[in-house]
Order: C-alpha cells, then sequence, then structure tokens
C-alpha cells in the first residue's frame, strides 16, 4: 500500500516539475500564499479583503445566471425580472444573491475602507494600494448605479433620471453631454440597452483588472496590521518577519471561518428580510418605470446616499454637484492628508479619536438624512454634517503633524 | 483601547438610527394588517375574494393559476372551476378581458394591475384601503388612505355604506381644519364590522403573497441554509484553532 502511495506522490511531483518549467505555478503559490508573510494579529476588520473578493465572485456568478433571463429592453426588462422571480428555477434565489450581494459588496467595503483609516493602511508606502482601491471603489459605484436602471421600475428610472442630470450642471458641454450618456433625448431603452453592456461588459472588466493591480499593490508592500508597524523591520536570522505568519494556510483557514459567519449574516438577510425594510430594494421599484408619473420621493439606494445628502445640502445645483465630486475625490488624498509620525489610532492619541468618530457619525447621518424627504431642519442638518465631513480633512492635515503621540512598540501586540 | 472606542462609535451610531425620522412628511400610522401569508386558509379565503370582485378589472399578470392552485392546495378541477371565470387555461396568467379604453372612459382611470401591489404597496396598506371607502357629501365613493380614488367600492355590499365623520382641530398657529375621525356605518352590509376585517385582511395577504410567491419558500430553504452554515462556520472554528494553536 505504502509503495503505491509512493509511487502516486511521486508520479503527482513530476508532473508539478513538468508543468512548473512550463508555467510558474508552485512559485506563484509560494509568492503570494505559502511564502508570503502577513502580520499575525490581524483582528476583524481584516476579514473585509477577503469578504470583498467574495463578494465580487457571488455578484459575478449571479449576474452570469440572472443575464441568462434578463430581458434589456424597455419593454420587457421589468417582466423578466418578474419572470425570474417566479418562473424561473431558482430565479428567486439567483436573483436575492444579486440585489442582496450588491448592499453588502458596500457594506464590506466600506468596513474595508473604514479599516484604512484606523491604522493608516493607506499610509507611505501603500499610497499606491489605497488609490487602487478608490478606482475599484468608484468602479463599483458606476456598476451599481448602472445595475440599478436594469430592473426598470420607477426608481431605476427616476434614479438615472437624476444621476444623469447632474452631468447636465456642467456648463456649455452639460445637455450634449447628457444627451451622450443616454443615447437619446430622454432616458429610454437605447438607455437601458447601453446599461446593460457597461453593466455586464464593460465595469465588470475593469473592476477585475484594477483587483489584480490592487492585489500586486499589497503584495508588494504586505499588509499593515493594527499596530501599524512594519513587520519587515524585524526578520529573523532566515529573513522571514518575526511577526509574520504564512499566509496560507493561517489566513486561509481564518479567512474560511470569517466568510462562514459572514454568509450566516448574508443568508439570514437573502433569505428573510431581502428588501431590508426598503433599504435594499425599494418598494417604489417594484412599480414598472413610467415616464409620466414621478415618483413623490426619489432617492438612491443607502450606499449612495451620504453623497446625495451633499449634493442636496447645496442650493445651488453646479456647486452642489462639485462639491459632491469633491466628496468622493478628497478621499484619494488621504495618505498624503494625514502627516502623523504613527499610523496605526492606538498610537494616534485622543484627537484622532475624536476626529473619526464625528467623520464616522457624519457620513452615517448624511447617509440617513440623503434617505429623508427633505424638510428645511433636515437640509440644515445636511449642511452641519457636510460641513463637519470636509473639516475631518481639514484638521487632519493641520493637526497630525503636530499633535502628541503614544510610543509605538517594536513588535506587534495583540 | 481602541476597542472602546470603536464600541461607543457602534453606540452612538445605533442612537442615531432610533432617534430619525425618514419620512418627514407626517404620512399617517397605517394600522398593523394582521395579514398572514403563511395560513394557507386565509390565502385561499383571499384568493376567491380577489377573483369574485376584484380579477374582472384588475389583472395580475405576473401570477399563473397553475402555481397558485399548488401553493394554496387548490385541485386543478377546483381553481378551473371555482375560481377562473374568463376564457383562461390552468397555466396562464390572470388576465382580463377589460379593454383598456373601455376601462379608462368609464372609471377615467385604467384599473392597474396588481401582481406587485403587495410589495410597492404592502399588505397593510391594502388593509387600510379596502377599509377606508366611504360616501362622501357628492354621494360618490371615496376613500381616506387614496382620497379622490377613481375606483368604486366594490365590496360595498360585504362592509355596508359608511360616512366619515370629522371633527375640528385646532394647529398651533390658530388655523382650525376638519380631519377625519371615524366612520359611522350608515347602510349594514352582509358582513359585521369583524367579517369584513377578516376579509380585508384574507385580501391582504393574498396580494401579498402574489407580490411574491416564493416568499413562502424562501424562508423554509433559509432555515436550512443558516443550519448549514451554521454547522459549517463550527468546523471552520474548529480548523483555524487546530492551525492556530502555535501562534502566540
Amino acid at each position: 500500500m505504502a509503495k503505491i502511495t509512493d509511487g502516486l506522490t511521486k508520479q503527482a511531483e513530476a508532473l508539478l516539475g513538468w508543468v512548473d518549467e512550463r508555467l510558474p505555478v508552485t512559485e506563484f503559490w509560494n509568492a503570494h500564499l505559502a511564502k508570503y508573510y502577513a502580520p499575525k494579529n490581524f483582528n476583524f476588520w481584516y476579514y473585509m479583503g477577503s469578504l470583498a473578493l467574495l463578494m465580487l465572485v457571488i455578484q459575478i456568478v449571479s449576474g452570469i445566471l440572472l443575464a441568462m433571463h434578463y430581458k434589456p429592453s424597455a419593454e420587457e426588462a421589468f417582466a423578466s425580472v418578474e419572470y425570474i422571480m417566479r418562473d424561473v428555477d431558482w430565479g428567486w434565489l439567483i436573483r436575492y444573491m444579486h440585489t442582496t450581494g450588491s448592499s453588502f459588496f458596500f457594506i464590506v467595503v466600506y468596513l474595508h475602507m473604514f479599516r484604512s483609516m484606523l491604522y493608516g493602511s493607506h499610509r507611505e508606502p501603500r499610497e499606491l494600494l489605497w488609490v487602487l482601491g478608490m478606482f475599484l471603489y468608484l468602479l463599483l459605484m458606476a456598476e451599481a448605479f448602472l445595475g440599478y436602471v436594469l430592473p426598470w421600475g420607477q426608481m431605476s428610472y427616476w434614479g438615472a433620471q437624476v444621476i444623469i442630470n447632474l452631468f447636465g450642471a456642467i456648463p456649455k458641454i452639460g445637455e450634449p453631454l447628457t444627451q451622450w450618456i443616454r443615447g437619446d433625448y430622454f432616458i429610454s431603452d437605447a438607455t437601458l440597452n447601453r446599461f446593460f453592456a457597461l453593466h455586464v461588459i464593460a465595469i465588470p472588466l475593469a473592476l477585475l483588472m484594477v483587483v489584480v493591480l490592487h492585489l500586486a499593490a499589497l503584495h508588494q508592500t504586505g499588509s499593515l496590521n493594527p499596530d501599524g508597524i512594519e513587520i519587515k523591520k524585524t526578520k529573523g536570522e532566515d529573513g522571514i518577519p518575526l511577526d509574520g505568519i504564512p499566509f496560507h494556510p493561517y489566513y486561509t483557514v481564518k479567512d474560511i471561518f470569517g466568510v462562514a459567519m459572514f454568509m450566516i449574516l448574508f443568508a439570514f438577510i437573502l433569505f428573510f428580510w431581502p428588501e431590508a425594510g426598503g433599504l435594499f430594494l425599494e418598494h417604489d421599484n417594484f412599480v414598472p418605470a413610467n415616464p409620466l408619473v414621478t415618483p413623490e420621493h426619489i432617492k438612491p439606494v443607502w450606499y449612495f446616499t451620504p453623497f446625495y445628502a451633499i449634493l442636496k445640502a447645496v442650493p445651488d445645483k453646479l456647486m452642489g454637484v462639485l462639491l459632491m465630486g469633491a466628496s468622493v475625490l478628497i478621499l484619494f488624498f488621504l495618505p498624503w492628508l494625514d502627516r502623523s509620525p504613527v499610523k496605526s489610532i492606538r498610537y494616534k492619541g485622543g484627537w484622532y479619536k475624536l476626529l473619526l468618530t464625528i467623520f464616522t457619525i457624519a457620513f452615517v447621518r448624511l447617509g440617513m438624512l440623503g434617505m429623508a424627504e427633505g424638510t428645511p431642519a433636515q437640509t440644515w442638518e445636511m449642511r452641519i454634517w457636510t460641513f463637519a465631513y470636509f473639516m475631518f480633512f481639514v484638521l487632519l492635515f493641520f493637526m497630525s503633524p503636530g499633535a502628541r503621540t503614544k510610543d509605538v512598540p517594536e513588535r506587534v501586540t495583540h | 483601547m481602541e476597542r472602546k472606542t470603536i464600541r461607543l462609535l457602534f453606540v452612538a451610531i445605533l442612537l442615531l438610527f432610533s432617534s430619525v425620522e425618514l419620512s418627514a412628511s407626517g404620512s399617517e400610522e397605517i394600522e398593523h394588517s394582521g395579514a398572514n401569508i403563511t395560513d394557507t386558509a386565509s390565502l385561499q379565503r383571499g384568493a376567491k375574494w380577489f377573483m369574485n370582485y376584484c380579477l374582472s378589472c384588475h389583472s395580475v399578470s405576473y401570477m399563473r393559476y397553475n402555481r397558485m392552485a399548488q401553493d394554496l392546495g387548490l385541485s386543478e378541477e377546483m381553481v378551473m372551476e371555482n375560481l377562473v371565470f374568463a376564457d383562461a387555461k390552468f397555466g396562464d396568467t390572470m388576465e382580463i378581458s377589460m379593454r383598456p379604453d373601455h376601462a379608462e372612459s368609464w372609471f377615467g382611470n385604467t384599473p392597474p394591475d396588481l401582481s406587485l401591489i403587495g410589495r410597492s404597496r404592502g399588505a397593510d396598506w391594502i388593509f387600510a384601503y379596502l377599509r377606508g371607502f366611504y360616501m362622501d357629501e357628492t354621494g360618490g365613493w371615496n376613500n381616506t388612505v387614496l382620497p379622490n380614488v377613481s375606483m368604486p367600492h366594490v365590496l360595498w355590499r360585504l362592509q355596508g355604506i359608511q360616512q366619515a365623520v370629522y371633527k375640528t382641530e385646532t394647529g398651533e398657529s390658530g388655523y382650525s381644519r376638519e380631519v377625519f375621525d371615524h366612520f359611522e356605518m350608515v347602510s349594514p352590509g352582509v358582513q359585521t364590522a369583524e367579517e369584513y376585517k377578516e376579509t380585508a385582511r384574507d385580501i391582504a395577504a393574498f396580494l401579498e403573497y402574489v407580490g411574491e410567491p416564493a416568499k413562502l419558500q424562501r424562508k423554509g430553504v433559509g432555515v436550512w441554509v443558516i443550519l448549514f452554515l451554521a454547522l459549517f462556520a463550527f468546523l471552520a472554528y474548529l480548523l483555524k484553532a487546530e492551525f492556530w494553536r502555535d501562534i502566540h
């Protein structure tokens, strides 16, 4: 018996050797998994990266299945979605995976970004990693917006109307630009058809490519950790970081556990609360698109509402659009706005905890106000939180260099 | 240390959530309907009322008779003999024979398809709407939930005819206005108030089911999926703990 297995092992090794000479499988495996060293003190926040990758896979797989039954035409789109929900075997499961998936994708990505703000993962030498991540975030927003139009419900139609008209605020080229985006004088079949093409081919391709770059940049510098110190600074005699452990098997098994816990939450929403009270699937989107009837209250899905609130806070349309754009773009510069000598919130001092807390509340609150109908009092509140949102970056820039910090340890803690 | 901060943050966010009023303009609180789509008898009664009173004007073009029969535990004969009045086959969707242009000239409006009313408006709204019909001063039908709706009170023989009673309310600014207070039954119907409430509830439940027939299955599937995932998570945890034993 032992002889047989020995023989088989030898043959497998020979095969791998044959492949390795032609394709660097073992080399790749070692460089990115088995001999890629990650800090041993990752906490909850460090699950989000692998979960974002999981969400991408879920969206692509469920999206392919949806595209097999969905009809990208103004006449048939709404009915084809209902056909998926009712007549396609397990169609409802596929569709809810995709709709719940889009919201969970954003939840994971927001937590992933917040992790960076907690521990300074975007700081030198990981600026490009962060910038590539921001491009992923922009692509994800585009993908979500385009996808939301496809069911061709009232909110799809009128949401698209509002967003596309934002481009109309640009002087001179605004009007022709909106026409160019729509492919028509109003949102129509042509718009839906091209949005479908962009949603299923163009943006996903770009997403996948930037994900590869994002991971390449990550593996170039290695992950940071909750202490915000470089594990590569203290290496053992063998050249391996003393606080590093091989990503595989340690983090692969840990991430499998993270995936399992996450999937429980995901399944709970998917099977028991897929509309999430109108947050994930809006009630008005169960009414077919009707260009003649404007819904009482047009609002984007929750993951856009913080920026939508910033838009609504400004009375002038062009200024609102610019400020909204600035609120997203300013995040690109975060690595250079934070000039603190330490990276992690653990050692930055109380000022940063306070700033980040106010920023987080501002972001969440803006998100809630962006969903609301907009009374004058709410408009004023939006202005206050918009101010707070931008003040975070201003204060960070000016306070970070001089603020008193705590001593950073040499080695990672727990 | 930052664990405490994060916990504080979460508490702050939760507090925010509990205090916010997302819809500012005071849409009146709608009474909870108590519609229960797992109550098959209620769905069957709802289907009966719906087929008899609603389906002549309102289509349900995404719903098939055979799917309804299967989900509601009805046989093909039962459905075809008692519930299908149109010239339809068992596998057809629930269409109406009324032409849209006729409907428009009769009612001033085309009665909407009700496939998804249970999702866009919700069972509670339907429940309130069906109980909100009254005869106004003009002698025509009106509705407190959807004022000046063009739909007549199709179920009046069941509910009877009621009128709205108003009270005067003086606002902070000193303005006084008439607000709806309660209904007064002028001519009782076949059903008592309790019975009619039950009827409205059954129809609301039926329309909620029609809005998403998969709702009946998905929760059942979901329980097994989550049980499986819980077991998987447990095993994954043991695996992780085993690997990580020597990491300090």
